[in-house]
């Protein structure tokens, strides 16, 4: 064990503890016994933990399965007595209203290409900053990271202005380039990072095979990114998925996402959970879908975002 | 941008690997050379698309909006700076403003503080993983649907909210009062109502003679489930006695103030025994409807407390004016007590198992163990998922907008909100709404110093 600078430090702040307690030679039997006992205890609050944490999904999804007069009648708890109560009902109704189908889809129509744009453009500037020459690269991607806490919310009203100039307002290209825009700070960081460290080596013996710059990025920059490009394309793909404030504003009743299509419906809580429950549940699966299959990926997105 | 300062990021996380390994090298440090001294123009066309879309869509709004706040809703009347003025004078906003500030404090701290909680209790138990799975989850689906997913449990009815269906039933555990409400005795009755909405007997109780106290006003089906036959109590010598029942026979062929075959007993209704207004003695009656009292009760009037026709317990108002931004606040916690907890977890998997153990050894309990050295050797870690949820809990927006009913919108406000509103949402005053977006942008401003400045210290080193 090499004692670091901060390990050093934790020894000095367990000094006092560990003097008050000298007269004690490892912990006795009535310790252990407790030890051993609170480990069942702990088994048991972590968990109810876990079961709470739970609990209001499962509340939404046996929601989402009970017929609108149940769910104005009761709780979803009572599927458990009267599991003859669950039914798809709601769910055939909501996949046979347009208004919904339609916004399903946009959804994915704006998050694939906001997706692929920002790992493409990301891409190509994560590797210039990584390995081209060009004069003030170091104060350009500064810039780049300063943008990287910047909230949306600071530009939603000029990029309103700038969209209705352009005539994209209410577009879906709108929406792509705006979400594109904000993932760009945080694609170049992560990939011009993890670029920097293939070996050089490995870019100059493709050189010697006569790659072009163009070449090089596609057949060996790009592939070796590949654990950072998934990363960054699961983060950036839920990112999207799940946002409905950039869409309130850029998208009208053509193009919005299932996550404007729904939140109208807030507005009447109460009479419409039939719809509501069944609509956010649909919209989860995907994303849900996505975060089990790639919780790697999306943990390291995670927390290489950290501070974003 | 924290994963190089994090001890062995990703080594305990939800089996993440990390991404960028180890330390960056920054700009201009060794190896980072072009290797085939690219033309400069090639290099432009790589960064064409980043740069075009980050100053057309990023660079220049926040330019923009500088320029915006200082003028007046239309857009045409320079105002200085008038707007950061309303931002803070106007009652409104000002709600927005105290309430981010609220946000902003507490739902980092707690969830940093469940999430550090969760990653050191998990570390002792084989399926950590899957406990951190379940609590990790929430991250990944929309404010939205966990704003939908919480206006269900916050339903302010016991029987369809799940939150105030449990406080309910605590409640109703605790308080053993049965209540009746809409219970009352026949006008003219011997029972009077008094102060409060109690009733009194005009008559003293004795000893050795039961006091019966009929009352009506509730229809037999909404009885508790289970309600007795009320059967007249047995007169004792030294205690008085009686019987509460509901005086009502369907098909209404009982007698008034006779127990009849068919009529129920009320139970668990409390009964006190009143001298010159001070209570002497109090029972409750019984599944049978019978209560007895001890014989100190004798010449004292007989009352029915307010509390037995109490309207039932309906719970906790938690979308309220009072109670509505800790409401959300808490589901808000649900959804990244998580990425606390697996940020902390990886962190955790970097200190080293020695040092805790030496420190078992040494006689420290878990706790000091915990206090002394996994906290102070996690700081690093800690701190940056505070920061983290403070950028994040900053700009919150959606939660607010989806939880908080219309009515109290206004009570749940916070700056994002208000920003979408004023600029959007039919405020119609974008000087205003950019106002708030310029100072969301300057409460940002020392992490992206912060970013930038160790940007530099890696490019050093």
């Amino acid at each position: 064990m090499s004692a670091d600078a901060t390990t050093g430090g934790a020894v000095t702040a367990t000094g006092p503890a560990a003097a008050a307690d000298t007269s004690r030679r490892g912990p006795g039997l009535a310790a252990r016994l407790a030890a051993r006992t609170g480990g069942g205890v702990l088994r048991v609050v972590l968990l109810l933990v876990a079961l709470f944490w739970l609990l209001p999904t499962v509340g939404l999804l046996l929601s989402s399965l009970r017929s609108p007069t149940d769910i104005t009648a009761s709780g979803w708890w009572k599927v458990f007595t009267t599991p003859s109560q669950l039914t798809f009902s709601n769910y055939h109704t909501l996949l046979s209203n347009s208004a919904i189908t339609d916004s399903l889809w946009n959804t994915v129509l704006i998050t694939v290409p906001a997706t692929l744009l920002v790992v493409v453009v990301g891409s190509l500037a994560g590797y210039a900053f990584a390995w081209m020459d060009f004069p003030g690269r170091d104060w350009w991607f500064m810039a780049v990271v300063a943008l990287l806490v910047v909230p949306v919310q600071v530009a939603l009203v000029p990029v309103a202005k700038l969209f209705g100039e352009l005539g994209i307002f209410g577009d879906i290209i709108g929406v792509v380039l705006f979400h594109t825009a904000f993932g760009l700070p945080f694609a170049i960081f992560l990939l011009r990072n993890f670029f920097a460290e293939i070996p050089r080596e490995l870019l100059e013996a493709a050189r010697l095979d006569g790659a072009g710059e163009l070449r090089l990025f596609v057949r060996v920059v790009m592939p070796l990114g590949g654990p950072a490009i998934a990363s960054l394309g699961i983060f950036q793909f839920l990112w999207v998925w799940n946002d409905m404030l950039v869409a309130l504003i850029f998208t009208n009743s053509d193009s919005q996402p299932i996550t404007v299509a729904l939140q109208q419906q807030v507005r009447q809580f109460g009479n419409n959970i039939d719809i509501l429950a069944p609509g956010a549940f649909v919209s989860m699966v995907i994303p849900l879908a996505v975060f089990f299959a790639f919780q790697r990926q999306f943990v390291s997105g995670v927390m290489a975002g950290a501070v974003k | 941008m924290a994963d190089a300062s994090l001890p062995g990021a990703g080594g305990g996380a939800v089996g993440a690997a990390p991404v960028t390994p180890g330390p960056v090298k920054g700009p201009g440090g060794g190896p980072r050379r072009s290797i085939m001294g690219t033309p400069p123009w090639l290099a432009a066309l790589f960064l064409l698309p980043a740069l075009v879309l980050l100053g057309a869509l990023v660079a220049y709004p926040i330019v923009y909006t500088i320029h915006r706040s200082l003028y007046d809703a239309g857009g045409s009347g320079f105002v200085g700076l008038k707007n950061f003025g309303t931002v803070f004078s106007d009652h409104g906003i000002l709600t927005a403003v105290r309430n981010n500030a609220i946000w902003v404090v507490v739902a980092p701290t707690v969830a940093t503080a469940l999430g550090l909680v969760f990653a050191v209790l998990t570390e002792r138990v084989r399926w950590g993983t899957a406990f951190k799975l379940v609590v990790f989850m929430p991250m990944a689906i929309s404010m939205l649907a966990a704003g939908i997913i919480f206006r269900l449990v916050y339903d302010q009815d016991p029987s369809r909210g799940v939150a105030n269906a449990v406080v309910v039933a605590v409640h109703d555990t605790f308080t053993s009062n049965a209540a009746y409400p809409g219970a009352r005795p026949r006008p003219n009755s011997d029972l009077a109502p008094t102060a409060g909405g109690s009733y009194t007997s005009k008559s003293t109780a004795s000893v050795g003679t039961s006091a019966n106290l009929p009352l009506v006003g509730i229809p037999q089906n909404k009885l508790p489930a289970g309600a007795q036959q009320a059967k007249p109590a047995a007169p004792k010598p030294d205690a008085v006695t009686g019987t509460v029942w509901l005086d009502f026979r369907p098909g209404g062929t009982g007698k008034p103030g006779v127990i009849d075959p068919g009529e129920k007993a009320l139970s668990g209704v409390k009964v006190q025994a009143v001298k010159n207004g001070k209570v002497v003695a109090s029972a409750k009656s019984g599944k049978d409807g019978t209560y007895t009292l001890p014989s100190s009760a004798a010449g004292a009037q007989l009352r029915l407390p307010a509390s037995n026709f109490a309207e039932k317990y309906n719970g906790i108002n938690w979308l309220g004016p009072s109670l509505v931004t800790p409401s959300i606040i808490a589901s808000y916690v649900w959804m990244w007590a998580g990425f606390a907890m697996v940020l902390i977890a990886a962190g955790l998997a970097g200190v080293p198992r020695e040092l805790l153990e030496q420190a078992r050894v040494d006689g420290a309990n878990e706790w000091q163990v915990f206090r002394r050295i996994t906290v102070p050797l996690l700081a690093p870690v800690l701190v940056v998922v505070m920061v983290t949820l403070m950028i994040n809990v900053l700009k919150i927006f959606d939660l607010v907008y989806i939880i908080a009913p219309g009515q109290t919108q206004s009570n749940a406000n916070v700056l994002a909100l208000q920003l979408y509103l004023s600029s959007f949402g039919g405020g119609n005053d974008q000087g205003v709404g950019s106002a708030i977006g310029v100072i969301l942008l300057l409460l940002v401003l020392p992490v992206m110093i912060v970013n930038i400045r160790r940007l530099r210290r890696e490019g050093r080193r």
